[in-house]
């Protein structure tokens, strides 16, 4: 499962409406093993298209640094689809960067935003219960 | 020159769960070759069989990306930090 606060949750929603007419992209950190994302950045989509996304090197180095400065680490990507079901593409399946992650995508294919979180090994794709907490 | 190699969390079982490791050698290719013969299940992770950079990857010399710097002809110095991070997108 992935658990988040409410403000961690709200705030991958607004990205995701502030990247319009792009996919919005940004990284999750937190405590190792612990299954929580305590800190959600937003990361430029360096794509910048309303098909594909590219988190940007840069914010991936500073969001890098800044979560091991907090004893953190990167535990996962989150990123929209504009027109789509939030379920991962083909592409989002390919390329997806390590076991260990959650893999949340925010669809805004209707009015009312749906998010939804991945797990994706070998290129097997489960879906795992996002759990909203306080803080 | 002796380099700081921070690497990603994917890689780290290679390294025997080493979040950092030390590595030798006068460019960044060099000092990756090192690394990779520390640790040799890193072989063909970082850098292609055909000795360029892998696309799911992106290398920080302390602050620049080497894309723009030299690649893998990067001259490196004592103390620089290299940073392997994963090249994260999707569509």
């Amino acid at each position: 499962m992935l658990r988040i606060g409410e403000r961690g949750y709200t705030a991958m929603v607004a990205h995701a409406l502030d990247g319009l007419p792009n996919e919005a992209c940004g990284l999750l950190a937190g405590a190792p093993g612990h299954g929580k994302a305590h800190v959600v950045y937003r990361c430029r989509n360096e794509a910048d298209s309303a098909k594909l996304y590219t988190v940007d090197s840069r914010d991936y180095l500073a969001a890098d640094r800044d979560a091991e400065a907090n004893g953190m680490e990167i535990i996962g990507v989150y990123h929209s689809h504009t027109h789509t079901e939030a379920y991962p593409s083909p592409t989002d399946v390919k390329q997806a960067p390590d076991p260990g992650w959650h893999y949340v995508i925010v669809s805004l294919k209707d009015p009312e935003p749906v998010v939804r979180s991945y797990r994706i090994v070998d290129g097997k794709i489960t879906e795992e219960p996002v759990v909203l907490e306080r803080t | 020159m002796a380099v700081e190699i921070r690497l990603p969390t994917v890689l780290r079982p290679h390294a025997g769960g080493q979040a950092t490791v030390k590595a030798n050698g006068a460019t960044l290719g060099a000092a990756l070759e090192d690394l990779v013969l520390q640790f040799p299940q890193l072989k063909d992770q970082v850098i292609t069989s055909d000795g360029t950079l892998h696309k799911f990857v992106n290398i920080y010399k302390n602050d620049e990306d080497v894309r723009y710097l030299d690649k893998l002809d990067t001259t490196v110095s004592d103390g620089d930090v290299i940073s392997i991070l994963p090249a994260v997108a999707g569509g």
